[in-house]
């Protein structure tokens, strides 16, 4: 008989780029989680960015400007809508449809169906901020991030966090409409700890206390650090990165194929 | 009766199954299963819907544990060895899904680089889909989603394939097709484990097929021998021009069975049943109008080892 085992058995690494290219693909051709993540926060940095009485320093937001206040928030904005409500949509809707059972019977393992998902989204997300940084500036004369080591350092980490409990949301759902709703409850309750409603200046000092335990409320601090010229505090990396293992750990731990 | 003749030959076996069970709840969807297919062999699981067919080929791909008994494909584990055991393994579930806004092209080239050597052949194209390439998939009818799935089953030339109904919903035309394709896919070295319910296709194309009903293994034999376990048997159908008493055609030696359908009678016996039957219902002045004759079939082996008809077996085991 002509068969040869497979060579080293297992999978050839082009399989991650082929499925990652029809990934962006698919991406593209059903674009309404990118415009969710890119679009929504740069619309509203230009609602706040337009608005001259929002640039005045008040005292009641410590001497910083509403918009001075806001422009973490937005950020953190853009990557809690990708993470959470963007990327887990894919492998909760293919699992609906036994898209991924039928992948579960190749050789593709779980983690490269996720690092595809994380690939694009990481992109997206970069994307997103890099969109917020440049229209801060040179749209609204706000200055660029003082300490950008810092800033780029919050990025990745909460993405990492958030991209994590993006994936325990996709291992959990059975079908895209039920992501849509977990992704979406969790996105309001974490935006409410990073100060979408209540600013954290003005949280009670218990609800700052559980803001800074969260992703959200770590990454809010660290941004705004960042953008103030200084190195984001440790604790609010270290919350960010017990997140991300956490999470990285559940998600894969609970995944399931169908 | 021999009941589950191991395959022929001695060459090495591709699947092993021994004293598979599992049930969901109260439901017993497998009875202790026991198969063997040797490597090279097309092996039909053959059984009305309900019987069993789809779990046991679901727990061989590993994507259902069994609640006891043992398992191998290849000498390997489908759970502890996964991995290795789906590069060798191509896999046609029944309902399976694609990416409704990928190109066919898209689907054919990802799942082709997911094996180390696929095969050279066009099977988009083999299969009658060459002018779909350039389609999304969610633009293809169902028969061909159903023959994308097939060719995608086959295109990392698995050393084993396993097709869970792969003609269902096809038009005779592309069903031949397929059966065609299968042929020679075996021809190369493949072997493959057939889900099916349709018993034209388990006699065409299988080896050696297992009727299973109600979870548990009936019979195992080519279609022919299992055919020749019911040899000789015959079936009369006709419709009598006048009532008659059925004692008569049971007390002839070589009828077995008298059964009425409606207003047909079928009578099932060996040796010279035509001439006895036809000759017996003259003494009493009644004629036998549109007569048929028939020889046994694999539905006959079904009935005969069954105990009921196969289309009816799915309604009795369904909730």
């Amino acid at each position: 008989m002509s068969h040869q085992r497979a060579a080293g058995s297992g999978i050839p690494t082009r399989a991650f780029w082929t499925m990652l290219r029809n990934e962006i693909r698919l991406a593209f051709r059903n674009p309404r989680g990118l415009i969710v993540g890119l679009v929504l926060p740069i619309v509203l940095m230009v609602v706040f960015g337009s608005r001259t009485k929002f640039h005045t320093p008040q005292a009641r937001y410590g001497g910083l400007s509403l918009f001075d206040v806001y422009l973490p928030i937005l950020y953190v904005f853009a990557v809690s809508a990708i993470s959470l409500i963007n990327l887990p949509n894919p492998l909760a809707t293919y699992r609906e449809h036994g898209i991924l059972r039928r992948l579960s019977t190749t050789p593709l393992p779980t983690t490269w169906v996720l690092l595809a998902q994380l690939a694009i989204n990481v992109a997206v997300a970069a994307v997103a901020l890099l969109l917020l940084v440049l229209i801060s500036h040179f749209g609204f004369g706000f200055a660029s991030p003082q300490n950008a080591v810092g800033f780029v350092v919050t990025s990745l980490l909460s993405l990492a966090a958030m991209c994590a409990l993006g994936f325990v949301v996709a291992a959990l759902a059975p079908t895209g409409s039920s992501a849509y709703l977990i992704g979406a409850f969790v996105f309001v309750v974490l935006m409410f700890f990073a100060g979408l409603w209540l600013p954290r200046i003005w949280m009670p000092a218990f609800l700052l206390d559980i803001s800074n335990y969260t992703p959200l409320g770590a990454t809010v601090q660290s941004f705004t650090s960042a953008l103030g010229g200084a190195f984001p505090p440790g604790w609010a990396l270290l919350t960010l990165a017990a997140w991300a293992v956490a999470g990285t750990l559940a998600a894969v731990r609970i995944f399931r194929w169908d | 009766m021999m009941l589950g003749e191991g395959p022929k030959g001695s060459g090495p076996l591709a699947v092993e199954i021994e004293d598979l069970s599992k049930r969901y709840g109260d439901t017993v969807a497998l009875d202790h299963v026991s198969l063997q297919v040797a490597e090279g062999e097309i092996f039909g699981i053959l059984g009305p819907n309900g019987a069993g067919k789809t779990t046991a080929v679901e727990c061989l791909v590993g994507l259902r544990t069994p609640d006891s008994g043992r398992l191998r494909v290849f000498g390997l584990d489908p759970h502890r060895d996964r991995s290795e055991l789906h590069a060798q393994v191509g896999v046609q579930l029944q309902q399976s899904a694609f990416p409704d806004r990928l190109k066919v092209s898209e689907i054919e080239e990802m799942y082709r680089s997911f094996y180390h050597n696929p095969v050279e052949q066009d099977l988009i194209e083999g299969l009658g889909l060459g002018d779909k390439r350039h389609s999304y998939y969610q633009a293809l009818s169902g028969g061909q989603r159903q023959r994308l799935s097939v060719a995608l089953a086959l295109i990392g030339r698995p050393r084993l394939a396993v097709l869970d109904e792969m003609t269902t919903g096809l038009d005779p035309q592309a069903r031949h097709d397929v059966w065609e394709l299968i042929r020679g896919v075996r021809a190369r070295g493949t072997t493959l484990v057939l889900v099916t319910h349709f018993m034209e296709e388990a006699e065409r194309l299988c080896d050696r097929v297992a009727l299973l009903d109600s979870g548990r293994v009936v019979a195992v034999d080519s279609p022919d021998g299992l055919a020749g376990q019911v040899a000789g048997s015959r079936h009369l159908r006709f419709t009598p021009s006048g009532a008659f008493d059925d004692a008569l055609l049971t007390a002839l030696p070589d009828v077995e069975k008298v059964e009425h359908e409606g207003p047909h009678v079928i009578v099932t016996g060996r040796g010279d049943l035509l001439n006895d039957v036809v000759l017996t219902l003259a003494g009493v002045n009644v004629r036998a109008l549109d007569l048929s004759f028939g020889s046994s079939t694999l539905e006959d082996a079904f009935l005969r080892l069954t105990g009921h008809h196969f289309d009816e077996a799915g309604k009795e085991t369904r909730p």
